[in-house]
């Protein structure tokens, strides 16, 4: 099993909030990691310190270590401007560039970082649409503004505007949980396509969702990793009895 | 009287009340408004636009180096306190620290309410007493000084207004802060930021008291950088004081037309800002 991701005795404060305490796990390539847990758990917050989201908040520290292909990414001499391209995150709401149309949200981050040239600007948006399914859709009005779109085809541009900067990894915080069920299905179904070429990890608050789509599970209680395996195994025989409690329904 | 007569009453007592102070706010500007269009309407033509002031007794004469002075003294003090305004706005809302944030807007607080005549002394003092002379310069920076905080308050504002879901959705592509700052959510604090400006603008085209030992005025046009230079409010505040009366005349005609560019600034501010509204 090769390790994509790895993270050692990770822990998050937010003042004096201990958010995430002291956790240590693998996050296999290629394969769709689900991080499930109650709200407040803390799985939001694992996830943003894996591309070093917490920077700019003020009052949160991280410590431990993130370690990505071998190098720890909370390393002083690693920038985190070039980690987030190589970790790209996907939010729970979708949250595409609202001054912008269809085209330059997608390939906005070429844009906002240097100048593109135009053919290549043109096949890096296709193929990024294609990925995400939303080509068809959109190709006739791909100067329309991207506010145009439905929420499920926004959450989709914004997938596409994440795979566009060629990441190793995605980083999805409940990217369907404001979505209908026929886009919440559309997004699982990109997941489980997207997993071939890039390792997926992602926080969600739904446990169908998480057995659907997922190859592996993490469940996080009161910022701690309670259990983390195989997701069969995770849903029909967790170890722990919170985890079960959790699945169960019983609480959460 | 019943109790519901009574609270009629009172309920139209209030109404008279808030109507009539409305109306009192109301009177002064529309008053000033008919008495400069009186005075001043008669005397605007073209020569007014296109000439300088001729000698007191001669016929003719207008305000254009005035008006043009003083569009040269907005654009120049624009291209100085703007920049700086609005990258200490991206500072404050972006970058800042808690504890630095709060004392940068404390002292652009007390600067926004230092009397214009004192940021003239103190421009007299940085710049007219070291260059031996008054200049266009030093008026471009005391209304730079005035525009400072202005733009900065205003900007800041506006920069908070922006969610953070932009901030974090161009981060997250592996774009810096600081280009994330300009391109994206200075960006789309734009139309706030404009409002901004504008309002600034307005409010040191009608200042007098930072130009009158700076600018000091000029009679004819100028042609450097370091010569003074004339500006409608102080062609207007010298030509008031005269005792001439064609020179009353052109006061009268200057002054209706800063007031008319000073309601056009403040319109096209406004529409700016309900522009905003909509989107």
């Amino acid at each position: 099993m090769n390790t994509k991701v790895k993270l050692e005795d990770l822990n998050v404060h937010f003042g004096k909030t201990h958010a995430v305490k002291a956790v240590t796990m693998d996050f296999p390539g290629n394969t769709v990691t689900a991080i499930i847990g109650p709200s407040g758990c803390g799985k939001s917050t694992v996830l943003r310190s894996i591309n070093r989201m917490h920077d700019l908040t003020p009052g949160a520290s991280v410590t431990g270590k993130v370690i990505h292909d071998g190098i720890d990414i909370y390393d002083r001499s690693v920038d985190p401007v070039a980690i987030r391209r190589k970790i790209g995150m996907v939010f729970q709401k979708p949250n595409p560039f609202p001054a912008m149309s269809i085209y330059d949200n997608v390939i906005a981050g070429y844009k906002l970082n240097s100048r593109v040239n135009r053919a290549e600007a043109d096949e890096i948006v296709e193929s990024s649409l294609k990925r995400v399914a939303l080509w068809d859709e959109v190709k006739d009005r791909l100067r329309a503004n991207a506010m145009e779109l439905s929420g499920g085809q926004q959450q989709r541009l914004c997938i596409a505007r994440t795979i566009a900067v060629k990441p190793e990894v995605i980083l999805m915080d409940e990217p369907a949980s404001a979505l209908d069920p026929i886009s919440t299905l559309k997004i699982e179904e990109l997941i489980e396509e997207l997993k071939e070429k890039y390792t997926i990890i992602i926080v969600t608050h739904n446990m169908q969702q998480a057995a659907r789509v997922s190859d592996y599970t993490a469940f996080f209680y009161l910022g701690e990793l309670i259990e983390c395996g195989v997701t069969k195994k995770i849903f029909t025989t967790p170890e722990k009895k919170q985890t079960e409690d959790y699945i169960t329904g019983r609480f959460g | 009287m019943t109790l519901l007569a009574w609270r009629k009453l009172k309920n139209t007592g209030m109404t008279l009340l808030m109507g009539g102070a409305t109306l009192m706010v109301l009177i002064p500007l529309i008053l000033i408004f008919v008495h400069i269009v009186k005075m001043g309407l008669g005397s605007i033509s073209l020569d007014f636009f296109i000439h300088i002031p001729k000698p007191t007794g001669e016929a003719g004469g207008g305000m254009a180096n005035g008006m043009l002075g003083s569009a040269f003294l907005i654009a120049l003090a624009s291209t100085l306190g703007i920049p700086i305004g609005i990258f200490g706005a991206i500072y404050l809302s972006e970058y800042g620290g808690s504890k630095v944030s709060g004392l940068i807007r404390f002292c652009a607080d007390v600067l926004s309410g230092i009397p214009s005549i004192i940021t003239g002394m103190v421009a007299y003092t940085l710049l007219v007493v070291p260059m031996k002379g008054f200049s266009a310069l030093a008026g471009a920076f005391a209304l730079a000084l005035i525009m400072i905080p202005i733009v900065l308050r205003t900007t800041e504002e506006q920069l908070k207004l922006v969610p953070n879901s932009l901030r974090e959705a161009s981060l997250a592509l592996g774009v810096p802060l600081w280009r994330t700052s300009l391109k994206v959510t200075l960006r789309s604090a734009m139309t706030g930021v404009m409002t901004g400006i504008l309002l600034a603008i307005a409010r040191i085209a009608g200042e007098t008291a930072p130009l009158l030992f700076t600018a000091l005025g000029n009679q004819f046009w100028t042609r450097k950088l370091t010569d003074p230079i004339a500006a409608m409010p102080l062609q207007i505040f010298n030509f008031a004081i005269s005792p001439y009366e064609d020179w009353h005349k052109l006061a009268w005609a200057g002054a209706l037309v800063l007031v008319t560019i000073m309601f056009a600034l403040s319109l096209t501010a406004r529409w700016f800002g309900r522009k905003k509204g909509l989107s």
